[in-house]
């Protein structure tokens, strides 16, 4: 299993090389530049301006430039934020972004899977219906909807809950882990009730049973095992997920994540900050893939093939 | 009880302890903190480098200049000169720096300190953009473009620690209003050289802890994305004046998010108001509502060396065609005035005399005189904005005005903010929508604009006859004349209709009944010394 790790991640480093060369001459393609505002520059200061930035170098000298740089960690300055370097802002955003993520997904899970499995059990009853609705109603409601609706129940009638903000006021983190949570957590039940349903459906299972164990250890110790295999290789690329499109819950909560750096870079043109938030998405992306497939391989044994 | 139960009741007790907490708003009443809605996280802190209104926000409370805003509009303060004289010529002025300002570290402010930060402004590899606010001064572009290496040929000297002498290249009776921007204000020198080098974009003076400035408040603490924390500054000069202990200043890009926020008690002041909430409020008569005059105009360019539009008449049928105030009363719905001028009326006491008629039928004789009777044979006209839907509402409005009064085709086009951009000062456009804010309160800051040889000009529209009059008032001292100059050259633009002035911005926020001392005035500046937080 070691050497399948680590052939993994070795297969990996041609991929960032890839993502990370697309995306330096890709961003030069677009239109307009870092320097472009409403209130025109003169030529003389743009030039200037480049010039603090290398940019009137060759494209190639500036590739490898960068390229160099990244293999030391270096991600360059922000064009956008003058006195701040990418590597900064990557690690300012990045611990509230994995706070979010990590309390969104303990929702998630906790909400999903006991759902999930409550409604396989209690299949075709209101136990199941009622959580699978819900679930169905989770996964069609997007974030941008479901956030503000939280804020005008929970913050602005019954003023319960602060309205936005992270770590300003108490309660504050309450309504976005949700908001981001809810909808990962109807995926996780409808994932969890399927895999569940086959399980419960196997011989071994009747063979369990048929020992005489108990309904808990039955369903807790043998088919949640196997019936949850779907949901945790789904929970790999779904934390990935969580980190870089986390943009929506941020911005509608004001929350000083890394998803509002990636995607105001775009907007600015912020040539260093959009390649160093690429790099690392895609990294973290590889990673948290690679990490799934190595759970699934450890629960199921005909995935170590 | 089980444990379903028990997580139920813990989740109650939670949820109920936290509605005990006192807002933002009311806790912020006792101890004199202002809750700021301040649109975007700034670029940064270095006055020489940052462009942008937010970024005036923040430095307004950290910095000052040699002036000051007045809060009530109209003609500069006292700021760290006490006092200063203009000579006969109107060219050299003597600012004598006041004996009481101090950087907030307690350093003497003196007049070195500007003659340094002028020279960091105007040093090429800083990169600063705003370099023209200081062309004005003898030398100052030939230093910038190389010509003089040395900068003590520029015009501004220290005559002693408390003196400075600024020589400018011609008579500017706007000078004294172009110093309340930020790009002409100092920085500390020791701390700037302390942190990197004299042209260091990426030097670290501007963070908390090591930032020193010379405004009413000082840099407390600096969140990205999150809050910057200013809180008074002991040192400075007119420290008595100011009541705020602190502002906290919060970059709400999402104007929805920053409307709840104020609802919930977490913002004394917004940034902006949803345009589609502007019209219920004002019905609401929401007395939290702020609509004040700003001196900013919403246009369209039209580019003149397109085929299609290089007939002023064209133009003019263009412009005439359009119903101003149907679009300020049916589409922007939130108290902006209809534009027949470039120049927002008003601007330190300058009132244009130009007139745009709302006349279909002169707008179908003029398109009809240029060759196209009833649209006939009038190319497709692009009308180019910026994704927003604010700008797509308007464009539709124009749009359908067009084509039903001309007869012509009209097809809308958005753009992302820098494809946008690009396109329009690469001149790949016909019409485009654009807004202009005054930087000083002048009717200058409108009409250079527009001169043959500006990089916001971008019409291709080049008039020497306009080019000389706004010349000659830039060296007229004498108000009056100068006005009469910028009148005569203002006809000539609105004649030829290069612009086409939709509407007068005006400036919509929220603002809670507890700030006082938050004067309205056409530059939007609110110096926070006046503002405090009193419940009536």
């Amino acid at each position: 299993m070691l050497l399948i790790f680590l052939k993994r991640v070795l297969a990996a480093i041609p991929v960032l090389i890839i993502v990370a060369s697309l995306t330096f001459f890709l961003v030069r393609l677009a239109p307009g530049g870092p320097f472009d505002s409403d209130r025109a520059v003169s030529d003389e200061v743009l030039i200037n301006l480049q010039e603090a930035y290398n940019l009137n170098a060759p494209l190639s000298e500036q590739y490898f430039d960068y390229m160099s740089g990244v293999i030391v960690g270096d991600f360059g300055p922000s064009f956008r934020y003058p006195g701040r370097g990418v590597s900064e802002m990557i690690f300012t955003g990045l611990p509230v972004t994995l706070e979010l993520a990590l309390y969104s997904i303990l929702i998630a899970v906790l909400v999903g899977i006991f759902s999930g499995v409550l409604a396989a059990l209690k299949r075709n009853t209101l136990l199941d219906f009622i959580p699978m609705a819900i679930a169905m109603i989770g996964i069609c409601v997007p974030t941008f909807l479901m956030g503000p609706l939280l804020v005008l129940i929970f913050g602005i009638n019954l003023e319960i809950l602060p309205v936005s903000g992270w770590g300003n006021l108490p309660g504050d983190k309450l309504l976005p882990s949700i908001t981001l949570g809810f909808a990962y957590a109807a995926y996780i039940a409808r994932l969890s009730r399927g895999g569940m349903l086959e399980i419960l459906g196997q011989d071994f299972i009747r063979t369990a049973r048929a020992k005489g164990l108990s309904e808990r250890v039955v369903v807790t110790k043998h088919a949640m095992q196997g019936g949850l295999i779907p949901v945790v290789s789904f929970l790999g690329p779904a934390v990935a997920g969580l980190l870089a499109g986390s943009f929506v819950v941020e911005t509608i909560f004001q929350i000083p994540g890394l998803g509002r750096f990636y995607v105001e870079a775009a907007f600015n043109r912020d040539y260093t900050m959009i390649l160093g938030t690429t790099i690392f998405f895609s990294s973290m992306i590889v990673f948290f893939n690679l990490l799934s497939d190595m759970a699934v391989m450890f629960l199921n044994p005909r995935a170590r093939d | 009880m089980n444990k379903t139960s028990f997580s139920l009741l813990f989740l109650l007790v939670f949820l109920t302890s936290c509605g005990n907490n006192v807002s933002p708003v009311d806790s912020g009443l006792e101890n004199q903190i202002f809750h700021f809605g301040n649109g975007s996280e700034p670029q940064g802190l270095d006055p020489h480098i940052v462009t942008g209104v937010p970024e005036h926000h923040i430095l307004i409370a950290l910095c000052e200049g040699l002036t000051s805003s007045n809060p009530k509009g109209g003609a500069a303060l006292p700021g760290m000169a006490e006092s200063w004289s203009i000579s006969d010529d109107g060219k050299t002025y003597t600012f004598n720096i006041n004996k009481d300002a101090r950087w907030s570290n307690g350093d003497k402010v003196t007049a070195d300190d500007f003659v340094w930060s002028w020279n960091r402004v105007l040093t090429p590899s800083l990169g600063s953009q705003y370099t023209d606010m200081l062309y004005y001064v003898e030398g100052a572009k030939d230093f910038y473009d190389g010509n003089i290496d040395d900068f003590s040929q520029v015009g501004v000297k220290a005559i002693n620690d408390n003196t400075l002498e600024v020589v400018l290249n011609n008579p500017t009776p706007f000078f004294l209003g172009l110093l309340s921007h930020y790009s002409t204000w100092p920085v500390h020198k020791d701390t700037v050289l302390k942190h990197g080098t004299i042209d260091d974009r990426n030097g670290q003076w501007t963070r908390p802890g090591n930032f020193v400035c010379n405004g009413p408040m000082q840099l407390k603490s600096w969140e990205l994305n999150n809050k910057i924390v200013v809180e008074k500054n002991p040192f400075y000069w007119d420290a008595q004046t100011v009541k705020l202990n602190e502002i906290h200043f919060y970059p709400v890009t999402n104007i929805m998010t920053e409307d709840r926020m104020f609802r919930a008690g977490q913002l004394h002041s917004t940034y902006t108001v949803p345009a589609q909430k502007c019209p219920v409020y004002i019905e609401e008569e929401n007395p939290n509502l702020s609509i004040t005059p700003y001196m900013g105009t919403y246009f369209y360019r039209t580019n003149t060396l397109n085929p299609a539009l290089k007939d002023a008449k064209v133009r003019k049928a263009l412009a005439y065609s359009i119903n101003r105030e149907q679009i300020v009363k049916k589409v922007s719905q939130c108290g902006q005035l209809p534009a027949f001028s470039f120049t927002p009326p008003g601007a330190n006491g300058y009132e244009p005399e130009t007139e745009i008629p709302y006349d279909l039928d002169l707008a179908r004789e003029l398109l009809a005189e240029a060759g196209f009777p009833n649209g006939e044979g009038f190319p497709v006209l692009e009308i180019l904005f910026n994704t927003s839907e604010d700008h797509r509402k308007i464009a539709l409005a124009v749009q359908q005005m067009w084509q039903s009064a001309l007869g012509i085709n009209v097809e809308l086009v958005n753009m992302d903010w820098k494809v946008y951009l690009s396109r329009e000062s690469s001149g790949d456009f016909q019409i485009s929508r654009a807004g202009w804010i005054g930087d000083y309160e002048d009717p200058n800051t409108f009409l250079d604009l527009m001169m043959p040889d500006r990089g916001n000009n971008k019409t291709g529209w080049a008039n020497l006859e306009y080019a000389k009059l706004v010349n000659k008032a830039n060296q007229t001292l004498d108000q009056d004349e100068r006005y009469a100059l910028f009148r005569q050259a203002e006809k000539i633009l609105i004649d030829e209709l290069p612009i086409i002035p939709i509407y007068t911005y005006v400036r919509p926020i929220q603002l809670s009944p507890d700030v006082k001392g938050w004067d309205s005035n056409y530059l939007d500046h609110h110096h926070p010394k006046y503002i405090y937080l009193e419940r009536d």
